[in-house]
């Protein structure tokens, strides 16, 4: 079995409708894409760097690809509201993988740009070309099929200077009435000196479809830029995602990534972050929080290729019930890169007998004067201060679910918008309690019922 | 002493640490016999004969021969080991005189070398309390102290001896903790291996004494493939030591050893290494490719194996020492000092794989990279699903002597149920000059204090080794990083 095979054979078959339909920029990567997937294999279980995951068994299923770019009717900001109270943003909606255009944001908000590929290529094309696919690896077959596929992406670009007042907030729906793979694909230019606070949501309407997410992010900070990428999935039992984030750091320049996982199906995060310049400062987290048969499986890699700079990064997984969690991190820091510090952190809460973590934190240090750590535990609540507050008189689940709450805690408190923070507490408290089904705002039932 | 002084201080002291001699490096001049070079199923066969062997071991041997046909050698260790031509080995080497006669008749060359070594094999084994195994090449040299031994029971002596002497017992054993299927090196070992010890502490029996084996390579163009299998049985206890040297020369030669260790109810085994193979010269030409699997069986409930290792040879090292954790209550134990130095590569870890209810399992390793070394730490903590209320703790620490070096941790840690614990903690950092600056001010000079720093960091895993081992371990720390550190 090779389960690329029917989509390079898709590809095959239509190329040419798929290729009429993209900007010609799009084209030029595709058949880099399509040499490097001739005879490529997706990672099994057990291979390098997938001790718990299986891509083959992920791909495998018959997805409907609409290389047609037939446009799905309703506009999801109507009915779809996920906004988070007290924060002021500027909202976007991609349904599917179709940027879609609604009433309530802007274009451009101020001076920062947020585009579709198709016109970006006309708007900025210096840009498109420089940093398309400058990121992304297409060594990984993932990565290779997103670029073989993609027809349309979302361009988002803070020109020199320019500090974004609000937040831009991105809502990633799958809204289609039948089995979907969709290439979601998204590349983010910030300026010197530049800053921005990204929220990205990824949502599905309907619990009854098997959806496929297989994203790229591409992320390039210039020399001094401010990056805040906050991604937040909250999806259904039969959603998959694979999601590589690449990031670019010049001199200087801070990035914070933070991914969230609620309530998924099959989830592989990629982090893949490549420090560039002196003084540059990167900050990964990650939180999952997985029951029922949930698969969450993160991998990160931060290669310091300059001095002085520092990164930190640190997951949390909290498992219950079959969920597994699985965890890869690797920092390295590359000859004459002396005065990096680098530290790692994962930790991790069994809390059911037959929920699996797997953990793999790796240092490779080729520089003597570093200050490098990882750390990883797996492990259960304290017994002494489940004890504790029960002698206070808080009942054992409520005791539990504060434990769980400040495990995560600080995970959460490293989001650098204070509203955010607040409505990912709320969230973490819901979802613990059971109860996120429940949106206070939202008329669509998307999420399953505890 | 001025700021600035200080790096070129500690270069130069890592710089003459880098020239310091490996001393063991001597050839000893005696009539071996070496069977050609190549590898087939008639060299097996070759060697299956010369040592008299049953039916059932050439057998396995021949298993493990057509099963070596079909692997390929791994490449996922962060070494570079190049291609080894298997057929310009050869796989038998015997100091030619050993054939004449008994322990009386042993060539005064052959003793000489081992006093050299510091083993004793005569007098001074009196003193020191401590019965020894000599491997030289192929073949086992002499064992000491058997009879006494063999009073309490404890059959202590080399692997073909015990083949024809205690043919039950090595049969029931042999293979059962690392088959011939485990790996590349490993069935090429159960191919072609010559000698190694075979220890079997009886019921209850506590050995009074240590037992160690020292392998020393000698013949050249010949690899070493020795096989060392340890039994003990309810309510045991051994401690055995290994340690191993080679002479200097230009060519790499291969070592491709199997200790194999089955440990019953409520016994205990302790396993030390101190390995010492040639290291290859200051340009990194020639040494030793230590390419081994160790592995021991906790089969009984509150049985206890612990493994100390202090690595400071070879140019490439390849071995995980691992604890399987099947009975109930088991512990398993990792002590681990590896320092290399010029260009050395050393890729060493554990496997701890819990299998037991309430296994614990410690693990503690330091690494020291100096010159242009890369050194690494790889290794496996899994728990299973039924396996509940195990307990793990890992701490796998790094220290850079240059900038040149590399220090690198792949550890993997599976869990798979909610009642155990695992804990993993690493650092990488070079020395910290505040704390040389600290000696200093103490009037302890760069040097002293570098000496200082590194032997208070292995401190730890040294306190684990008996005593007359921790000795020599520490001296040889003193001299692979000679001038500076020690």
């Amino acid at each position: 079995m090779n389960a690329l095979k029917q989509y390079i054979d898709l590809y095959d078959e239509h190329r040419d409708l798929i290729e009429q339909q993209s900007p010609a920029l799009l084209n030029t990567l595709r058949r880099s894409a399509r040499e490097h997937l001739e005879g490529a294999r997706l990672p099994r279980k057990g291979s390098e760097d997938y001790e718990a995951t299986d891509l083959e068994a992920v791909f495998a299923h018959d997805y409907g690809v609409n290389v047609n770019r037939l446009p799905f009717e309703a506009d999801p900001g109507e009915t779809f509201h996920c906004d988070v109270p007290n924060l002021s943003t500027c909202l976007y909606y991609s349904s599917n993988d179709a940027f879609h255009s609604s009433p309530t944001a802007e274009r451009n908000i101020g001076q920062v740009v947020v585009e579709p590929f198709s016109m970006a290529a006309v708007d900025y094309p210096e840009l498109m070309n420089a940093y398309y696919g400058s990121q992304a690896r297409l060594s990984d077959p993932t990565v290779a099929l997103n670029t073989l596929l993609v027809q349309d992406g979302l361009f988002i670009y803070v020109p020199d200077g320019v500090v974004a007042e609000r937040p831009l907030q991105l809502v990633n729906i799958f809204n289609a009435a039948l089995d979907m793979m969709v290439q979601r694909r998204v590349l983010i230019v910030v300026g010197k000196n530049a800053a921005i606070k990204l929220l990205v949501c990824d949502h599905t309407q309907s619990p009854d479809y098997h959806y496929l997410n297989n994203q790229v992010v591409e992320i390039v900070a210039m020399q001094g830029a401010t990056v805040d990428y906050y991604d937040m999935e909250e999806s259904t039992p039969l959603t998959r995602r694979v999601s590589s984030i690449y990031v670019d750091q010049h001199e200087g320049s801070n990035v914070l990534i933070d991914g969230i996982t609620l309530i998924n199906g099959f989830t592989r995060n990629n982090y893949h972050v490549e420090v560039n310049g002196e003084h540059a400062e990167t900050h990964l987290l990650g939180m999952t929080i997985a029951s029922g048969e949930q698969h969450v499986d993160s991998r990160t890699f931060i290669s310091h290729n300059a001095p002085r700079c520092n990164s930190n990064e640190m997951f949390k997984y909290v498992l219950n019930d079959h969920a597994v969690g699985a965890f890869a991190g690797k920092i390295l820091v590359q000859p004459d890169c002396p005065r990096v510090e680098a530290y790692q952190g994962n930790r991790n809460l069994c809390g059911a007998p037959t929920a699996k973590m797997y953990t793999k934190p790796q240092l490779e240090i080729y520089t003597d004067d570093v200050m490098c750590s990882h750390g990883s535990a797996v492990g259960q609540l304290d017994e002494e201060a489940l004890f504790y507050m029960r002698t206070r008189g808080i009942g054992i689940d409520e005791a539990r679910r504060l434990l769980m709450q400040a495990f995560v805690a600080d995970v959460i408190d490293g989001v650098r918008l204070d509203a955010l923070k607040d409505r990912l507490h709320y969230l973490v408290e819901k979802r613990f309690a059971g109860t996120l089904s429940n949106c206070a705002c939202c008329s669509q039932a998307c999420r399953p019922a505890k | 002493m001025k700021e600035t002084e200080k790096p070129e201080k500690g270069n130069q002291i890592i710089e003459e640490a880098a020239q310091a001699e490996y001393k063991y490096g001597f050839v000893t001049d005696i009539d071996t016999e070496v069977i050609p070079k190549g590898l087939d199923e008639d060299v097996v066969r070759r060697i299956s004969a010369l040592k008299g062997e049953p039916e059932w071991l050439l057998e396995f041997r021949l298993k493990a021969y057509r099963h070596w046909l079909t692997l390929k050698a791994p490449t996922w260790g962060h070494v570079h080991v190049p291609e080894i031509d298997y057929q310009a080995i050869s796989y038998y080497a015997a100091p030619r005189q050993l054939k004449k006669g008994g322990v009386e008749d042993i060539d005064p060359e052959l003793k000489r070398t081992f006093d050299k070594l510091g083993i004793p094999l005569e007098e001074q084994l009196r003193l020191s309390g401590m019965a020894v195994d000599a491997v030289m090449d192929s073949v086992s040299v002499k064992t000491t102290y058997r009879e006494r031994l063999a009073e309490l029971g404890v059959i202590f002596c080399s692997i073909s001896e015990a083949v024809k002497d205690y043919p039950d017992l090595v049969r029931k054993y042999l293979g059962k903790v690392v088959p011939y299927t485990d790996n590349f090196y490993a069935a090429l070992n159960s191919a072609v291996f010559s000698d190694g010890s075979f220890v079997y502490i009886p019921k209850g029996v506590r050995c009074p004494m240590e037992l160690s084996t020292y392998f020393r390579i000698n013949a050249a163009q010949t690899g070493q493939f020795e096989r060392t299998l340890i039994v003990a049985d309810d309510d045991a206890y051994v401690s055995y030591l290994e340690g191993c040297t080679a002479p200097m020369r230009d060519e790499n030669q291969l070592h491709a050893a199997i200790v194999e260790i089955i440990v019953e109810d409520r016994a205990e085994v302790k396993y030390s290494t101190v390995q010492n193979w040639y290291p290859g010269d200051k340009d990194g030409k020639g040494g030793i490719y230590n390419l081994v699997t160790k592995r021991g069986l906790c089969r009984g409930d509150h049985s206890k194996l612990s493994w100390t290792q202090v690595e400071t040879g070879s140019a490439i090292t390849w071995k995980y020492p691992s604890c399987v954790l099947k009975g109930d209550h088991s512990v398993g134990e990792f002590y681990s000092v590896a320092l290399t130095n010029n260009w050395q590569e050393a890729d060493t870890g554990t496997k701890m794989i819990h299998l037991g209810k309430h296994s614990t399992s410690t693990i503690v390793s330091k690494g020291i990279s100096a010159g242009h070394s890369q050194n690494s730490y790889r290794g496996m903590v899994k728990i299973a699903p039924k396996a509940t209320g195990c307990r793990n703790f890992t701490q796998c620490d790094s220290l850079l002597l240059s900038d040149t070096s590399g220090a690198h941790t792949f550890p993997v840690i599976e869990v798979g149920n909610d009642t155990s614990v695992v804990e993993h903690e690493a650092t990488t950092s070079k020395i910290n000059e505040d704390q040389i600056f600290y000696c200093n001010q103490r009037g302890i000079a760069t040097e002293d204090a570098v000496g200082l720093i590194v032997n208070g960091y292995a401190k730890e895993v040294m306190a684990k080794l008996p005593m007359e081992f921790a000795v020599e371990a520490q001296k040889l720390l003193n001299i692979s990083l000679e001038g500076a550190v020690g």
